[in-house]
C-alpha cells in the first residue's frame, strides 16, 4: 500500500482505510456489507501491520458495541457499514453520544430503504445519520466528494471524535466509495492528529463527566487505575445513574454546547463564485461533483452561478447557508434522496427560494438535470 | 471541458472489462493525468452486462462518469447495442469480432480479440488485455510504459507475464490496423 507523496490510483474505500490508519485508528470491528466491504477488507490486512486489531463481528449492533469498548480502552476505533447496518447501529450511536465515547462510524450509502439496491448510489441516510437514535443528542456528520476528501475527512472524523468526545459519522456514497481516482496523499508528518486529552488529577479526584475543561472532560482509558462508571442512563459527573433534574439538565446543555461553541472548527465547506452569483447551487457527496460540472456548463453560457459544497452536513451550517442565501432568490439543492438536506436549506433560506432536484432510483444525476433547473428551463 | 476524454469498456461479466478499466486508469495516473474510474457491479457482474467507465483529463474532473464516450470497447453484442450508439462524434468504436455480430456503424474497428488472445497466449481469458493493447495502440491515450507498469502491479499473482504477452499482441494488432495490413 502506497501512502507516500507521489500520486497513485486509489479507491474511495481504500482512502478511508488509509485515512483511518493515518489518523491513528488501531481498532476496527465490523460486518461486511456492499458498498463498504472494501474498507473492512483492507483494514483486516493493514491493522495488524501497524499493531492494531481487526475483528469481524456477528452483526452491526455488536460491531459498534465492540468499537465503543475499544475506545473506552483507549484505542481510536472505527466501524464501517451501509444503510441497513446504520439502522442496526442506531441504538449504540445513542449510547456513544450519551456516554461521550469517541468513535467513527462510516456509512457508505446505497439505495434504501431496507435492503434496497445494494450496489447503487444514494444519499438517503442524511437524516438517519442526524436523528436516527432516540432522544436528544448532537452528532457530527461529514460527507466527502472525492477520494482525497475521503482520506482527509476520515482523519478529521477521528480528530473531531477525540476533540469533542462524540460519535462522528462519515457519510460516503457508493460512487465515492467504489470510484478510483488519481490522488496525492499528504506525507505522514503533515497529517494533523488530535490525541485524546489526558489529566494529571489523581484517580480519586477524576470525574469523567464534569464540566471541565471547556465543556469536554478528558476520557481516561479503563485499566490504568482510573475507576469510573459508564452507563446509558443519565448520569452525574462521576458517571453514576441519576434522576436529578439539576444533574441531567447541565449535562444535556454541555453536550450541545461542546459542539455549538466550536462550529468554526467543525463546519467544513467550499465556496466557489458565490459573491456575484445570481443562482446558488448547494450540494454534497457525489452530487457535488455532478453539480460542479453543471455549474461550469452554465457559467460557460454566461450564467452567474455560485457553488457551495458542504463537507460538514451536521451540525447543519446554518450561518454559512444563511449568509450565502441572503442576497439570492434562487437556490438549487440537488441530492440523491427525496429532499433531506433541502429541508434544512429551506428552513434557513426560506421555502420559496429553494428549488429541489431529487433522484432516488439508484442512478446518479446527469449534469443536464441540474443545468435545466439552474437555467430555469420549462419542459 | 474540451480536454475531457471518456472511455467505456464493456462486455459480459467475467470478460474483464472492469479489470481492463482499472489498468487503463492506473496507467493514466502514472502518466500524471487526472483520471476517474467507475464500474457497474451486482447481478450484472454475473453473466449480464458489465462495464468500466474511465474519464481522463488535464483539468480537474468533476462529473465522474462517462457522458458520451470518445472510445468504446465492446466485447459482447449487448454491450455494443447499449453503448455503440452513445459514441461521441468522431469517436472510436472497437468491437470483439468473436462476440459482436452487428453494430450500428461499419466504421467500427472489428478485432477478433478472443482468437488473438488464444493465438498469442493460449488463453482466451486475456482477450480484455489484448483489447486494451489495441485501444491504446490506436489512440495513444496513455503511454505504453505506464500501461505495462500498471499490468505488472495489478495483474493477479503469477499472471503478469501472461497479461504482458496479451498486451503486446494488442499493440501488434493496432500496428497492423494502422498500416492497413490484414490481422
Amino acid at each position: 500500500m502506497n501512502t507516500s507523496i507521489h500520486s497513485v490510483l486509489m479507491q474511495g474505500d481504500e482512502a478511508c482505510a488509509e485515512g483511518a490508519i493515518a489518523a491513528g485508528c488501531r481498532f476496527f470491528a465490523g460486518y461486511p456489507i456492499t458498498p463498504a466491504t472494501e474498507i473492512a477488507e483492507l483494514l483486516a490486512r493493514r491493522l495488524p501491520q501497524v499493531g492494531g486489531v481487526f475483528i469481524q463481528m456477528e452483526d452491526e449492533i455488536a460491531s459498534l458495541a465492540a468499537v465503543i469498548g475499544a475506545s473506552v480502552g483507549g484505542a481510536k476505533a472505527m466501524t464501517a457499514t451501509s444503510g441497513p447496518g446504520l439502522s442496526l447501529m442506531q441504538e449504540h450511536i445513542g449510547y456513544a453520544a450519551m456516554a461521550e465515547i469517541p468513535c467513527v462510524i462510516v456509512d457508505v450509502q446505497r439505495l434504501g430503504p431496507a435492503t434496497g439496491r445494494p450496489t447503487s448510489p444514494a444519499q438517503g441516510d442524511v437524516m438517519a445519520a442526524r436523528w436516527g437514535s432516540h432522544g436528544d443528542y448532537p452528532i457530527i456528520v461529514l460527507s466527502p466528494s472525492s477520494v482525497r476528501e475521503v482520506f482527509d475527512l476520515t482523519v478529521k472524523a477521528f480528530n473531531f471524535a477525540e476533540q469533542y468526545r462524540t460519535p462522528v459519522i462519515l457519510l460516503m456514497d457508493e460512487v465515492i466509495g467504489h470510484m478510483r481516482e488519481r490522488v496525492t496523499l499528504p506525507p505522514p508528518d503533515a497529517i494533523e492528529r488530535t490525541e485524546r486529552a489526558v489529566t494529571t488529577v489523581p484517580p480519586e479526584w477524576y470525574k469523567p463527566y464534569e464540566n471541565f475543561p471547556a465543556d469536554v472532560p478528558p476520557l481516561l482509558p479503563f485499566g490504568e487505575g482510573y475507576r469510573y462508571h459508564i452507563t446509558g442512563l443519565h448520569h452525574d459527573e462521576r458517571g453514576y445513574p441519576t434522576e436529578q433534574v439539576d444533574e441531567i439538565r447541565p449535562w444535556l446543555d454541555r453536550i450541545f454546547r461542546k459542539i455549538e461553541r466550536n462550529l468554526s472548527d467543525i463546519l467544513l465547506y467550499e465556496e466557489n463564485g458565490v459573491e456575484d452569483a445570481e443562482t446558488l447551487v448547494i450540494a454534497y457527496g457525489v452530487t457535488a461533483r455532478v453539480a460542479r460540472h453543471a455549474v461550469e456548463m452554465s457559467r460557460e453560457r454566461g450564467r452567474k452561478v455560485g457553488f457551495l459544497k458542504l463537507q460538514t452536513l451536521w451540525p447543519f451550517p446554518e450561518e454559512v447557508v444563511e449568509h450565502a442565501a441572503a442576497r439570492l432568490h434562487r437556490i438549487v439543492v440537488p441530492e440523491l434522496n427525496m429532499g433531506q438536506l433541502a429541508r434544512e436549506v429551506e428552513r434557513v433560506a426560506g421555502r420559496h427560494k429553494v428549488h429541489r432536484i431529487n433522484r432516488a432510483d439508484g442512478e446518479i444525476m446527469q449534469p443536464s438535470e441540474i443545468v435545466a433547473v439552474i437555467e430555469g428551463w420549462t419542459v | 471541458m474540451a480536454r475531457r476524454y471518456e472511455i467505456i469498456l464493456a462486455g459480459t461479466g467475467g470478460q474483464g472489462a472492469i479489470f481492463a478499466g482499472i489498468i487503463l486508469a492506473d496507467a493514466a495516473a502514472r502518466d500524471g493525468k487526472n483520471v476517474v474510474q467507475t464500474q457497474s457491479y451486482g447481478p450484472e457482474a454475473r453473466g449480464g452486462a458489465s462495464r468500466s467507465e474511465i474519464v481522463i483529463s488535464d483539468e480537474e474532473i468533476h462529473y465522474p462518469k462517462v457522458l458520451r464516450p470518445n472510445i468504446a470497447l465492446c466485447m459482447s453484442q449487448e454491450a455494443c447495442d447499449r453503448y455503440g450508439h452513445r459514441l461521441r462524434e468522431g469517436g472510436l468504436l472497437i468491437l470483439d469480432a468473436d462476440h459482436v455480430a452487428r453494430s450500428s456503424t461499419t466504421r467500427a474497428v472489428r478485432v477478433p480479440l478472443a482468437a488473438l488472445a488464444r493465438q498469442a497466449t493460449g488463453k482466451e481469458i486475456v482477450a480484455n488485455v489484448v483489447g486494451l493493447g489495441v485501444l491504446v495502440g490506436l489512440t495513444g491515450i496513455v503511454s505504453r510504459q505506464a500501461l505495462e507498469a500498471a499490468v505488472r502491479d495489478r495483474a493477479p499473482a503469477g499472471t503478469a507475464e501472461l497479461n504482458l504477452k496479451a498486451l503486446e499482441a494488442g499493440f501488434e494488432t493496432a500496428r497492423k490496423i494502422r498500416e492497413g495490413r490484414p490481422l
